[in-house]
């Protein structure tokens, strides 16, 4: 796939020698509070290394959105330090901010998408932003609106979408400025859990691409199931920090082993209700011994 | 690019925003409208009571007997007096002769001439005059007022006509310099109220914007020019609705009429300038002063 070889070496080529650095996200002793009584974060140290999937877990107000927030710089953390491929975010003067956000994709729960501009210029929005020409964005935008799936939406408004295809605009558009660090905020709270494999799939897909990605989400079964490391926040705290949630995993899946991964096992109820039948077969025949 | 792509990004947001644009554009235009009409009332007006007031004087006699240097002397004290603005000499025989001409029979009859020497003085501003009769003159131990040079007999200031004059031209000016400050104030308000209403409801737009990495002045300039054109289109469509009313019904009105053709009243294509750049400014300065509050993600 011609996109994922360009992604690839646009990261390659945007990578400085400090981006290098094995550690894409590095919290040291981070805290976040938002009154005396009210923390968001309490002294968070963790690193996350290049090309990693991870998973943020925690129930609500256990610091997951404080985190994010803190990563795109949206908040300044009470205290500790935040590097981002090595960079350290408090020495991000407020006017570079919007230059540090590009270099990260953003996927949020409600989408966030411009409601007056079709799929092909939401996403081409992203390009603009950063100053690209027409051309440019001609060639790379339906390119990954394919990838996405989203090649026959191309002129809908996102009102015109479903949920789980608004997330494909949202994914397309974080991804389009090939960012090295993506995030995602509970991706999948709005989805249905068919859609939600599909968006996994396709964060899935996008790590393989070599991109960082960084998932919070309180989707317990998703998280099991696809066998990645996982932060676990319980009131601000870091309370686990497991790899491959600690499961044996694989980690060369291909996507569509990975969207197998996901929906098995098959849902409890169902396989119950094979039994039962079984069970009843049995009793059937034990109610007619003799058959006649 | 750039230009190119923020004027396309202006009139992109107008058409999908037909509504609000079309409320931002019609205050506009309603607020240039009534300016449009209100500025040369409130200049004609005011033009009307500084020429009523143009006429306040104190009147300067001097005694029968006075002499070519007593008038000279007053004249020279008169130019040394403060508050004093306009001096001028009507002498014995001019004011002898307006009035003959006014009033033949009796002058006639008369023979002699009655009438003094007499300055006409013009205060410098005519809330002063009061105080430029207290310069001319002296309070006296009796009560009177004693001019402040032998020569003068009399300094009078047509007291009665005078207060009239001034309290109620004071009262117009001040009623309609209030009532300008009020519409200011009040077109102010109901611009930047309309931006404001317009931009909240595409405050998640610019967060949107801010998140996905766009600079201020990225999101910034689209905003300004949209200000702009809509500002210019609501100018322009009120100044052509000035021009229209003007021909039509002032114009005909205009030779009846003194005051719409009060010669202080601005000109129309001057006025029409006016009107564009206030408008243009306003709306632009507003959409990004509005904007400042939204753009702080």
């Amino acid at each position: 796939m011609a996109i994922v070889e360009r992604h690839k070496a646009e990261l390659e080529r945007k990578a400085g020698p400090e981006d290098r650095a094995p550690s894409v996200i590095e919290f040291r002793g981070v805290t976040k509070s938002y009154g005396p009584t009210n923390g968001g974060l309490d002294t968070a140290s963790f690193s996350i290394q290049r090309g990693e999937f991870v998973f943020l877990v925690g129930s609500t107000g256990s610091g997951k959105s404080t985190l994010m927030r803190l990563l795109i710089k949206e908040i300044e953390p009470t205290a500790g330090t935040i590097r981002v491929a090595g960079r350290d975010l408090s020495e991000i003067t407020r006017k570079k901010v919007p230059y540090y956000r590009r270099n990260i994709g953003i996927v949020f729960q409600d989408f966030k998408l411009l409601p007056d501009r079709t799929v092909y210029d939401n996403v081409a929005y992203a390009l603009q932003v950063t100053g690209q020409g027409r051309k440019e964005i001609r060639a790379k935008v339906p390119d990954i609106l394919r990838l996405t799936g989203l090649a026959t939406k191309l002129h809908s408004y996102p009102d015109q979408l479903s949920g789980g295809e608004q997330q494909r605009v949202a994914v397309a558009r974080a991804f389009v400025n090939h960012p090295p660090l993506l995030l995602a905020d509970e991706p999948t709270g709005n989805l249905d859990p068919e859609t939600s494999v599909g968006i996994m799939q396709l964060l899935y897909r996008i790590n393989r691409t070599g991109t960082t990605v960084l998932v919070a989400t309180h989707d317990q079964t998703m998280v099991d199931r696809m066998r990645r490391r996982v932060l676990e926040l319980h009131q601000g705290r870091l309370v686990r920090d497991e790899d491959n949630a600690g499961y044996d995993a694989r980690t060369d899946l291909n996507t569509a082993e990975f969207g197998a991964l996901l929906r098995e096992p098959s849902p409890e109820p169902r396989r119950r209700a094979r039994t039962e039948r079984e069970q009843d077969s049995g009793d059937f025949d034990d109610i007619f011994p003799d058959g006649e | 690019m750039k230009p190119a792509f923020f004027v396309k990004e202006a009139f992109r947001s107008i058409s999908r925003n037909a509504i609000p644009s079309f409320a931002a554009m019609a205050s506009v235009l309603v607020t240039v409208l009534v300016l449009g009409v209100f500025i040369p009332v409130v200049q004609a007006t005011t033009g009307a009571a500084n020429e009523v007031r143009g006429r306040v004087l104190v009147d300067v006699y001097l005694k029968k007997d006075a002499t070519r240097t007593d008038v000279s002397r007053v004249q020279a004290l008169l130019g040394r007096t403060d508050h004093v603005g306009k001096v001028q000499y009507v002498s014995k025989a001019q004011a002898y002769a307006t009035e003959k001409k006014r009033n033949p029979e009796a002058y006639e009859l008369l023979g002699t001439n009655p009438l003094p020497d007499t300055f006409r003085v013009t205060p410098d501003k005519p809330d002063n005059v009061a105080a430029l009769r207290n310069a001319l003159t002296t309070q006296a131990a009796g009560g009177g007022r004693i001019p402040i040079d032998g020569a003068i007999d009399q300094v009078k200031n047509r007291k009665d006509e005078t207060n009239k004059i001034l309290t109620a031209t004071r009262v117009v000016k001040l009623a309609m310099g209030g009532l300008a400050v009020l519409l200011i104030i009040a077109s102010i308000l109901l611009i930047s109220n309309t931006i404001r209403l317009s931009l909240f409801s595409r405050r998640r737009e610019v967060e949107v914007m801010k998140l996905v990495g766009a600079t201020d002045s990225f999101i910034r300039w689209p905003f300004v020019i949209e200000g702009v054109v809509l500002g210019a289109l609501g100018g322009v469509l009120a100044v052509l609705l000035l021009g229209i009313g003007k021909v039509a019904f002032l114009d005909p009105l205009a030779s009846d009429f003194a005051l719409i053709a009060a010669p202080q009243t601005i000109g129309f294509a001057l006025l029409a300038i006016v009107l564009l750049v206030a408008s243009v400014g306003v709306s632009a300065v507003g959409s990004s002063l509005s904007l400042r509050k939204f753009l702080r993600v």
